[in-house]
């Protein structure tokens, strides 16, 4: 039988996160690959601002706080410096597709040879739940108190969408983590997103969609409900990008 | 030593390569554009890399995250930029990681003008960012000084685990003269393997490195920075003391200003006016003893002479002057530079007139 163990990457200490966040199951996917691949001591973790910071004290390995939405550039300064290290970032889509857009857009353009992890809940969870790019349209926020409106605010960002038509991504998925389906599809994309940094393929984004049931005034099991009839039909999982495919 | 004749953005480039920068990350910004060109073809030639940011912010994020794996990182701007990269700066003072920025200021505020202005003392040595923190300040006024500050800034940063910032005006950036290139420095050990995340090479523990900090711990940082700041003050003060003997007006400027200010002051020598000079070369720490230490029985005045209009470091002097003698200031702004003609009226006004 195989024993559950926790992953070497991870301390001995409970996440930070609330109850029912998928955030704490997107970092142990993480932490679980980097384990299979023997990474762990090799394995930089550039953590954002947002509930992702949250991780800087339960992160392991070496580890380096980034200011928001700039991790993709000191992402960027480590790995041309340390071209041998398992470099990524973990950032959140307000610190990712708003103010860090520049940064994002730009690495993966430049084809930076670094992996992404991209946890999408559609809100500011730490800030306590404002609007965030990736809110939908009449999902309501403290500051779309009526819904998300797209005549004042837009439409939701889909950054997997936007990255894959750049030319020098060399991966881009989407995974949902609300079934187990999706748990386990999204580690294996985020095994071959670190397979192909490790062979030098170039820049990775794995978009992981979770949940925040602190923010979303939901139980987490109605945030699984809510992802499958409202947030996967517009964030759509799939591999919209892969460098060995189209070759 | 291996003499050149350099433009002072390419003097300081090399010098930054043979101080042992290996990395630079910056965005294109007039008058500072010649540091950038040179060092995306001359870091490669050294192992180095190179990357033209997106922005100003971007590009100091990544010498955030260079400086972090302990390579001697660089990045580079004027005014504007400065402004935007004032965040970033702030994060590398916190996180406590070593990096060199240069900033070649030119006329301000706002986009202000392209042209050669000492606009940016105030942000230089108050704030560089947000929450409170110093760095030291290097004003060259010569490119032979430029390139030896700069050869040598990453021992302070490194020494101190925090930015160094070197202040020079356009009028430097783009000037020629013939520099002594110091030789490429062999760098046989690393200062920073006890905090850094370069290779583990065996290291058991990990490293974190970290712009957020528990208040209790953020508080001791903050003590402890406040105590470096003191150990500046009084081993790393540079300044120039010109002719101040029997001194009776004492000019103080930095940079360019203090060159245009030499030939006024000889000027008057010539005219038996007993006028000197203070110039600092590191404007934080402020060489507040060359200031404090003048004998105000013989000394009539004191003559500030910058750049810019109002003056930037007259709260400094008169701090150091403490009202014994008057302050007097000069200066030309946004971008119309000093000249030898108005820096010899604006003294000799006040050297034979008691003029302010």
């Amino acid at each position: 039988m195989a024993a559950y163990k926790r992953p070497k990457s991870l301390k001995e200490m409970p996440t930070a996160y609330c109850p029912g966040c998928l955030h704490a199951l997107a970092t142990r996917l993480v932490a679980d690959v980097i384990g299979e691949l023997g990474q762990e001591s090799n394995a930089v973790n550039v953590i954002s601002v947002g509930c992702s910071a949250l991780n800087l004290y339960s992160w392991a390995g070496d580890d380096i706080g980034a200011a928001h939405g700039r991790a993709p550039a000191v992402a960027t300064g480590i790995k041309r410096c340390m071209p041998d290290r398992l470099v990524f970032t973990y950032q959140g889509d307000g610190d990712l597709a708003a103010i860090g857009l520049a940064e994002i857009m730009s690495a993966a353009n430049r084809g930076e040879n670094f992996t992404v992890i991209f946890a999408n809940n559609q809100t500011y969870g730490m800030t306590g739940g404002q609007m965030a790019p990736t809110t939908l349209i009449g999902q309501k926020s403290t500051t779309t108190p009526f819904g998300r409106d797209a005549l004042s605010t837009g439409y939701p960002m889909q950054m997997c969408e936007l990255i894959s038509v750049l030319k020098a991504p060399a991966f881009v998925a989407r995974y949902a983590l609300n079934t187990p389906k999706g748990v386990m599809d999204a580690k294996k994309g985020i095994k071959k997103a670190f397979q192909y940094q490790l062979e030098g393929k170039g820049f990775t984004f794995i978009e992981l969609l979770t949940n925040c049931p602190t923010n979303w005034g939901m139980s987490p099991l109605k945030t699984f409900e809510y992802m499958e009839t409202n947030t996967i039909p517009y964030f759509k999982p799939g591999i919209f990008k892969d460098v060995e495919v189209q070759e | 030593m291996e003499k050149r004749f350099m433009k002072g953005c390419e003097a300081i480039a090399e010098a930054a390569v043979r101080g042992g920068c290996r990395f630079f990350a910056g965005y294109p910004i007039t008058p500072q554009n010649e540091i950038p060109e040179y060092l995306s073809w001359r870091l490669p030639e050294v192992g180095g890399s190179f990357v033209q940011g997106e922005s100003e912010v971007a590009s100091i994020n990544m010498v955030y995250g260079a400086a972090a794996t302990g390579t001697r990182a660089l990045t580079s701007s004027s005014g504007p930029g400065i402004s935007l990269k004032a965040e970033g700066i702030s994060y590398l003072a916190s996180a406590q990681l070593p990096a060199v920025i240069v900033n070649i200021s030119r006329g301000g505020p706002g986009l202000g003008s392209i042209q050669p202005a000492q606009s940016d003392y105030l942000q230089a040595t108050k704030a560089l960012g947000h929450g409170g923190f110093r760095t030291m300040v290097f004003a060259p006024a010569t490119l032979q000084e430029a390139v030896d500050l700069t050869y040598n800034a990453w021992e302070y940063a490194e020494r101190d685990r925090n930015p160094v910032l070197i202040l020079m005006d356009g009028c430097l950036g783009a000037i020629m003269e013939e520099v002594e290139l110091p030789e490429m420095k062999e760098l046989t050990y690393k200062n920073t393997e006890s905090w850094d995340i370069s290779k583990r090479n065996g290291r058991e523990e990990s490293h974190m490195i970290t712009p957020i900090l528990p208040e209790a711990m953020l508080e001791k940082l903050n003590a402890y920075k406040g105590m470096t700041y003191k150990m500046w003050e009084k081993n790393d003060v540079k300044v120039e003391e010109y002719l101040l003997d029997d001194a009776e007006y004492v000019v103080v400027a930095y940079g360019i200003a203090a060159r245009v200010a030499k030939e006024a002051i000889n000027t008057l020598r010539e005219e038996g006016c007993k006028v000197g000079m203070i110039r600092p070369i590191t404007l934080y720490p402020f060489p507040k003893a060359s200031l404090d230490k003048l004998d105000y029985t013989a000394v009539k005045g004191i003559i500030d002479i910058e750049m810019t209009i109002p003056a930037q470091m007259r709260d400094d002097i008169e701090l150091q002057v403490k009202g014994r003698c008057p302050v007097y200031e000069y200066g030309r702004s946004g971008g119309i530079l000093l000249d030898d003609e108005g820096v010899y009226e604006a003294i000799s006004a006040i050297v034979k007139g008691g003029n302010q």
